[in-house]
């Protein structure tokens, strides 16, 4: 493996991002929902505060990123171009890591309009930077996450429509566990911490806890290495 | 330059490649030959570090695929089947990524020359999801070719082409197997007799043959036959005749038309026309037509592999 190869693979995937529409169509959608609930709040209850942006996040991105990331791999698997890519002189993992990369920047991307919002929020209000700059910080590390599951997802089928509902309901199903505990008997609650919005509010709230890391780099690691396995399995 | 020894494979319970042994020397253009689903793709996928053989090791140049697939990958140039590559790049930009992803340093110069070898200077700021199928599949011979691989592998190089764009490739492909070592698959046998020193034919993922097309020509010329058609008589009566005389070989009964045929298989080297000239004489029957019909690569090819199937069943 090495960063070279990866940082080709990233930049023709991200090329190939900005030549398609159907980026700009997710990008742009997700910036409507986003800016209607923003200025929903801003003008209608009068607060100059990003926190329900950051609150809604997790489950937005949830939808949002399966959706740039499902042709990663499946695109390829589905034209045969995985042959061409992976018997030039590459890793698996050098595949993958571009890929992953390709999908996190893209995903990083989409939220540099929102940064519109926080210019907004500051000469309007007087936000605490705490908050803003966490959920920056928190918001890269769930695009990456989701990122990561969506290639791991997408590596595992030719079908685009099923990499993106799989790695949908991969993602709801780790924002649910967050969500879902107040119901659940106190013996459960600790599920909690297995939940991808518990951690991303931790950090939205301004503190950046290494515990909160440790969970968004685990599910990185473990869908990088599981989308490795099942790429080479066709080897076997 | 290229061996491989006891290659099988299996994909489930399914053995697309039974124990297969074969070396490539280099400098040589190999035809990897066979029906559809005969196990020629799953060879060349083994080859290019693609797939893992089940068993079996493979040696190319000599480095082992299992132990340094970065550099076998490197050794290789590779176009796989139909050419499946990005449509959503230019020509130009696609071959940039090959060159920036095979660490490519003067790529400019490269991706001009090769341009050029390959005819697709005309199409360089083209979208690949827009050119034609001739075009797309020297784009990626181009793209095989780019790093100056000692080895190419294609797989069908010229399936789905119109009949020029069929001898453009061909031309191309012997043009580069000047200094190379080239191994194409196909399931079209006057490829093989137009390109190719020599031929692997595979069948069931056994090999059926391996030989210089030269000589399988040669050895075809044990295997003649002639072509024998009269009237006068029913073929009961000629084929006991033609099968009487010294030297014939089997004889088959040839249908259609109002004449009595038959063709008769005749040993090495013996030539028994005149025989059967004098024996339709004796009877008296009128001869319309006697030829010697030279077996074509064809024919072995297909006695080859339809052969091999009736062994199994």
């Amino acid at each position: 493996m090495s960063h070279r190869e990866a940082a080709v693979i990233m930049k023709r995937e991200l090329r190939a991002y900005f030549t398609s529409p159907v980026a700009y169509i997710v990008i742009a959608l997700f910036l409507v929902f986003n800016g209607f609930f923003f200025f929903k709040d801003f003008f209608y209850f009068r607060q100059a505060e990003m926190r329900s942006f950051f609150q809604r996040l997790p489950l937005f991105f949830a939808v949002f990123v399966p959706a740039l990331t499902m042709r990663l791999f499946s695109e390829e698997k589905h034209s045969g171009s995985i042959e061409i890519l992976l018997t030039m002189p590459v890793t698996t993992y050098d595949a993958v890591i571009g890929k992953f990369l390709a999908g996190s920047v893209f995903a990083a991307l989409s939220l540099a309009p929102t940064l519109l919002y926080m210019i907004t929020v500051i000469f309007v209000g007087s936000p605490d930077p705490g908050p803003l700059l966490g959920g920056y910080i928190g918001a890269l590390f769930l695009g990456a996450s989701y990122a990561a599951i969506g290639v791991c997802v997408s590596s595992s089928t030719k079908n685009q429509v099923t990499a993106f509902i799989i790695a949908l309901a991969v993602n709801l199903t780790l924002w649910l566990m967050s969500n879902v505990t107040v119901f659940l008997p106190s013996k459960l609650r600790f599920l909690e911490y297995f939940g991808i919005d518990f951690h991303f509010q931790n950090i939205a709230k301004g503190l950046i806890d290494f515990r909160d890391l440790v969970y968004f780099l685990s599910i990185i690691v473990i869908a990088v290495i599981a989308a490795v396995k099942i790429i080479d399995e066709r080897k076997k | 330059m290229i061996s491989a020894s006891n290659l099988t494979k299996y994909y489930g319970d399914f053995r697309a490649v039974n124990n297969i042994s074969f070396s490539i020397n280099e400098g040589e253009i190999t035809g990897l030959l066979g029906p559809n689903g005969a196990g020629k793709t799953t060879t060349l996928r083994m080859l290019t570090c693609y797939l893992k053989p089940t068993q079996g090791t493979i040696l190319i140049d000599n480095v082992k695929t299992s132990e340094n697939p970065l550099k076998v990958k490197e050794l290789i140039g590779y176009l796989p089947e139909s050419a499946p590559i990005y449509g959503d790049m230019i020509v130009y930009d696609y071959l940039l990524y090959a060159a920036s992803l095979r660490g490519i340093t003067d790529s400019e110069k490269k991706i001009a020359e090769i341009a050029l070898l390959c005819g697709i200077r005309e199409v360089m700021h083209k979208n690949i999801s827009e050119l034609s199928k001739g075009y797309k599949q020297r784009v990626g011979l181009a793209h095989a070719m780019l790093h100056d691989p000692k080895i190419l592998i294609l797989d069908e190089p010229t399936s789905g082409l119109d009949p020029n764009q069929i001898i453009e490739i061909r031309r191309l492909i012997k043009e580069i197997g000047k200094r190379k070592t080239v191994i194409l698959s196909t399931h079209i046998l006057s490829e093989v007799e137009a390109t190719c020193d020599r031929v692997i034919i595979i069948n069931n993922g056994n090999i059926a043959a391996d030989d210089y097309t030269a000589n399988l020509h040669s050895s075809s010329a044990r295997q003649n036959r002639i072509i024998v058609k009269i009237t006068g008589a029913d073929y009961g009566a000629l084929s006991r005749t033609l099968a009487s005389i010294d030297g014939a070989g089997p004889v088959e009964e040839l249908h259609g038309g109002a004449l009595t045929g038959a063709s008769v298989a005749v040993s090495a080297g013996k030539d028994i026309r005149p025989d059967i000239f004098n024996a339709v004489k004796e009877n008296g029957w009128t001869l319309y037509e006697m030829a010697l019909e030279q077996q074509s690569l064809e024919s072995i090819f297909r006695q080859l592999t339809t052969g091999g199937e009736n062994h199994e069943s």
